[in-house]
């Protein structure tokens, strides 16, 4: 029975291991390396069908269930892990680590889960993994915030059981394989793994957590909470339409609050929103060819994103510093740091010779293929709004611009080594796509490097740059919306989606402050009557114990007699 | 051969062996025997839910009376899952007492405690095996009799009028019920349930019986401690000794629970009553305003053992609403609860008692920071915690799952709302605790102690251990409680 472990379990049994080893001793470092290795090998060991299938309260319960799209994510999340691990090597706080291989460990179970209750248990166990992860920062911010991101996550998680135990009590059925959101459980269903992709209204949770994580804390979250949401849209929703709208919205609101942005992470998180959007809509389009850049573009994504969050976090680890406007001037004494960070800002700018490029591109492609003219001509403004905040923004911002006068080293050698090896596969997938064509859930027969293509991106982004360093002195100021760049735009549109989200931030906030007013209301008034001398809460004595007594019984029989 | 006579044995041996006790007047003896006594009944419980699973639910005519006569012992397979779940906290919360008792009740009133907690123990097997309404009364006599004097052997003044106020609600409960019988009685000429269940359908139309189901419900809504006749079980919970509190709090609502199970299904015939009668519709209301308010209430307590108690009459809440929704999932919903809530209640009071046995308070804010010199108890208290909120892989997402299945199956959306929303009430008032426990600076107070001691422990991780483990694996109590559910509701296979 040994080919069929889950490979899960690799990444449970080192959690459970970490804690007696000490920070800083071999034992650790070897676990820490080796078992996602181990994860790794095992999902290319074991054959593709269902491999452990049990009944537990009347349904078929399917564990593990291989085929080539739950690999494709395991094998991601099992290299992230790895680089993850690598990168957090001398993370003294092992509680972090541990809820980074346990929160890894889930994300590879959902993947491998045939049926919907497996997904939903490590679904559960991922959001409390996450937010012990942001916890273990252990900044009074991170408490907060983790708190909020732990609400948000267990409601929908609620949202999902509830979606769950009404297309179970249904259709008789708990297996996951694809849906069409058409009545009220699949789309509890498909709302709980929105919520977790990010997607709007409640994406704020993402930027919110992920920036208090610690240095190498947001690296892990960067890559599974979303990728694993885009992974059950895939398996459960390939082809909804509304996913395109949600998908374009994300996109643009991404790049306009990233735009905005002044702290580092943040700017990161935000431009996970926008990529998310890439991929739902790219599930939304719904051709073989979407579908499969979708799936590309996660496992292109988690590695550019990964890369760019550790060289965010090298930064924050040598500095202290984690805001735009503090920081400037790097590449003068962490001259790595900076390149891995522009490998990773030009792969999220899907620069040719990139993994962006060669997965990104697909989904352009099918929208194109598909004739949907709006859903293309938006996909490229926001192609071109990646490579503004995020290809140049965070670099620029934080390694040249001015001088901050800040001299600090290149990080350890194994933040290093972890940077070097996702620079290199950015690049090397951007080179030699085809071994990760090969993995794909679809047949793939497109080739990236036409002309055509090259030409259109490398205008795009050229013209966008440009852009950028004219608008410098605007962008470093204070960061408003209302920017004259419309005119690089004219033959595109956002400009004038910026101005409708100048007249909607008003509304916006006043939504926002009407409903803090009214959550305060409902504190106080719960306060009242439930805090401790509230009329529910209060001591009675026997005699007014009593009163109640009669009056329930009272209640009782006019209700007995009223039946009659 | 005591096979047999297990079903009596169950309930005789300790109640004989309390007045032994209080003859020998020695704490040691006393602990010892009651260590005995409970483990062995625990050990009969599993025999005879063995025994119900193979043969089928076991008669046992008291003094050789056949039953309509005499006085009938009946245990069903929920009668056995019951018993099993009362002698398991029985015996390990007798594990738990011997360190905090000898701390917190006077050395000359020890040997009291452990009389009083054999009586006590007796009345709750005797409500769980009995087939007779007027014995049920008399064991639920028993066991509140003896749960009184129990909370009043607490150091806390306060424990005497907490006890003192119980002890009134507690009678006029136990009287309700009483009435209730006796009009039963005056109807159909019965004690028996079974002879009872037989003879109700004929004069169910009679205003007699409306008053007698009126009685028996809000006489055991007060015993359950039900919204709004919960009053009672704060302060009885948050005065008492830190063993009564494990022990109580994980077994006598549970039994009302139980009794009232046996009364609306067993006796009165579940869905036949709720067609003519709105009893349904009156429990599911209340049982909902339970969850919801006394979750409220507990947010805003700064007090462990008070927050708990609270978050116990929430969780009443959820049996009551299952047992309401009158078909099998929601019946089962109730049933394993009754197991469930009393593991991790007598989780977290254990967890709270080791806390107090070393830090002497149980205030927020004079434990802040505690989990990090307890780190065992602090685990405990967290395993304890999810199983309150009922994430998946605890014990309190069984129940959820039940409930929500039984609710959706009827289709009534917005009691599975109301059952998600306490679920979140939950994790706020768990979270206090957590964030006190783990987060917080430590309190003076905190300074320089210990993990708990090895015998307040052992229990505690057993506990724990039965949390996680029918957390991750429900099949054995699910399957058992919807067996249990599909017997009484009347669709078994």
């Amino acid at each position: 029975m040994s080919h069929s472990l889950p490979p899960a379990l690799a990444l449970f049994v080192a959690a459970g291991l970490l804690p007696f080893c000490r920070p800083g001793s071999p034992i650790r470092a070897a676990l820490l390396l080796v078992a996602p290795a181990v994860a790794l090998a095992a999902v290319w060991t074991l054959p593709e069908g269902e491999l452990l299938a049990f009944d537990y309260l009347g349904f078929h319960l399917v564990p593990l269930r291989v085929d080539a799209l739950s690999r494709l994510f395991a094998t991601i999340f099992t290299i992230m892990a790895f680089a993850g691990a690598l990168f957090a090597l001398n993370q003294a706080r092992t509680t972090e680590l541990v809820a980074a291989f346990v929160y890894a460990g889930s994300a590879v179970g959902v993947t491998f889960a045939g049926d919907l209750i497996t997904v939903l248990v490590f679904w559960e166990l991922m959001a409390i993994a996450s937010a012990l992860l942001i916890w273990s920062a252990q900044t009074p911010a991170a408490f907060r915030a983790s708190l909020r991101y732990l609400m948000i996550h267990l409601l929908g998680g609620m949202v999902l059981m509830v979606g769950i135990l009404t297309f179970a009590t249904q259709t008789g059925s708990i297996a996951f394989n694809a849906m069409r959101p058409d009545g009220v459980a699949t789309w509890l269903i498909l709302i709980g793994f929105l919520i977790n992709a990010g997607a709007p209204p409640l994406s704020a949770w993402l930027p919110d957590a992920y920036s208090e994580a610690s240095w190498s804390g947001t690296v892990f979250l960067s890559a599974f909470t979303t990728k694993t949401a885009v992974y059950t849209l895939l398996r459960g929703f390939p082809g909804a339409e509304i996913l395109v709208v949600i998908g374009i919205y994300m996109i643009l609101y991404g790049i306009i609050y990233a735009l905005l942005e002044n702290d580092m992470r943040r700017i990161l998180a935000y431009s996970i929103i926008n990529q998310v959007g890439f991929m739902v809509t790219g599930i939304g389009i719904g051709t073989d060819m979407s579908l499969n850049g979708a799936a590309a573009h996660a496992f292109a994504h988690i590695i550019y994103k990964a890369l760019l969050l550790m060289s965010a976090g090298s930064v924050l680890l040598m500095t202290g510093r984690r805001k735009c406007s503090e920081l400037g001037g790097l590449f003068q004494s962490m001259p790595l740091t900076t390149v891995c960070g522009i490998v990773g800002a030009l792969a999220i700018s899907a620069f040719p010779l990139t993994s962006g490029f060669v997965t990104k591109s697909m989904i352009n492609q099918a929208a194109g293929d598909q004739h949907l003219a709006i859903a293309w001509l938006l996909l490229t403004a926001g192609s071109a709004g990646v490579f503004l905040h995020a290809g140049i923004k965070f670099p620029w911002f934080v390694f040249f611009q001015k001088d901050s006068g800040l001299r600090p080293p290149d990080p350890p050698w194994n933040m290093r080594a972890a940077m070097v090896l996702f620079a290199a596969l950015c690049i090397g997938i951007g080179i030699v796509p085809g071994p990760l064509y090969a993995i794909l859930p679809y047949a793939v027969d497109y080739h990236p490097y036409s002309t055509g293509h090259v030409l259109e991106l490398l205008q795009l982004l050229l013209f966008s740059g440009l852009a950028f360093f004219l608008l410098l002195p605007l962008m470093k100021r204070t960061p408003t919306i209302t920017l004259d760049f419309d005119w690089i735009y004219r033959k595109i549109l956002p400009a004038a989606l910026a101005r409708i989200y100048g007249v909607c931030a008003p509304a916006d906030r006043m939504l926002r402050r009407s409903a803090k007013r009214l959550v305060s209301l409902l504190t106080t008034q719960i306060s009242r009557h439930y805090g401790p001398a509230g009329a529910v809460a209060r001591t009675l004595t026997a005699g007014n114990m009593t009163v109640w007594v009669v009056i329930m019984l009272a209640v009782y029989l006019i209700a007995y007699f009223i039946s009659r | 051969m005591i096979t047999p006579h297990l079903p009596i044995l169950e309930v005789v041996l300790p109640l004989v062996s309390a007045p032994i006790c209080l003859i020998l007047r020695s704490a040691v003896v006393a602990w010892w025997m009651a260590v005995a006594l409970t483990w062995a009944a625990f050990a009969g419980a599993l025999m005879l839910l063995g025994e119900v699973l193979n043969a089928g639910p076991i008669t046992y005519a008291l003094g050789g009376w056949a039953a309509p006569w005499g006085i009938e012992y009946r245990i069903d397979l929920l009668s056995a899952f019951v018993l099993v779940t009362v002698t398991a906290i029985g015996s390990l919360a007798i594990l738990f007492a011997r360190a905090p008792v000898a701390r917190e009740i006077p050395a000359d009133r020890v040997y009291l405690f452990y009389v009083m907690y054999l009586l006590s123990f007796t009345g709750l097997l005797g409500i769980a095996v009995t087939g007779d309404a007027f014995n049920l009364f008399v064991f639920l006599e028993i066991t509140s009799l003896s749960a009184y004097v129990l909370i009043s052997l607490g150091s806390d003044r306060r424990a005497l009028t907490a006890a003192f106020r119980y002890l009134i609600m507690g009678t006029i409960g136990a009287t309700f019920y009483i009435i209730g019988v006796g009009m039963m009685y005056m109807m159909t000429g019965t004690l028996n349930m079974a002879d009872l269940a037989a003879r109700l359908p004929g004069v169910l139309h009679l205003r007699t019986i409306d008053m007698a189901l009126a009685f028996i419900t809000v006489g055991l809504s007060l015993k359950l401690a039900v919204f709004p006749l919960h009053f009672w079980l704060p302060n009885a919970y948050t005065h008492a000794p830190s063993a009564v509190s494990v022990f109580l709090a994980a077994t006598s609502t549970k039994i009302a629970a139980y009794a009232l199970i046996r009364i609306i299904y067993t006796v009165f015939g579940g869905p036949a009553v709720f067609a003519p009668m709105p009893i349904d519709e009156m429990l599911l209301g209340f049982g909902m305003l339970s969850m919801i308010a006394a979750s409220l209430v507990a947010m805003f307590q700064d007090n462990m053992k008070r927050l708990l108690a609270y978050s116990s009459i929430s969780q009443i809440g959820y049996m009551v609403v299952g047992l309401s929704l009158g078909n099998v999932e929601g019946l089962a919903a109730s049933i394993v609860h009754i197991f469930n809530h009393a593991m991790m209640k007598a989780l977290l009071f254990m967890a709270v008692g080791c806390v107090f046995y070393r830090v002497g308070s149980v205030r927020l804010a004079d434990i802040a920071g505690f989990a990090r010199r307890m780190p065992i108890t602090g685990a405990a208290l967290l395993v304890g915690g999810f199983s309150l909120i009922g994430t998946p892989l605890s014990i309190g997402f069984v129940t959820k799952w039940f409930l929500l299945e039984g609710a959706l199956e009827k289709g009534w959306w917005p009691v599975a709302a109301i059952v998600i929303l306490s679920g979140l009430l939950a994790l706020v008032y768990v979270w206090r605790i957590v964030e006190a426990a783990y987060f917080r600076a430590p309190a003076p107070a905190v300074e320089g102690i210990r993990e708990a001691p090895a015998i307040m422990l052992a229990p505690l991780l057993i506990l724990a251990a039965i949390n996680i483990f029918f957390g991750i694996d429900g099949t054995l109590t699910g399957d058992l409680s919807i067996a249990a559910a599909q017997a009484l509701v009347g669709t078994s296979p």
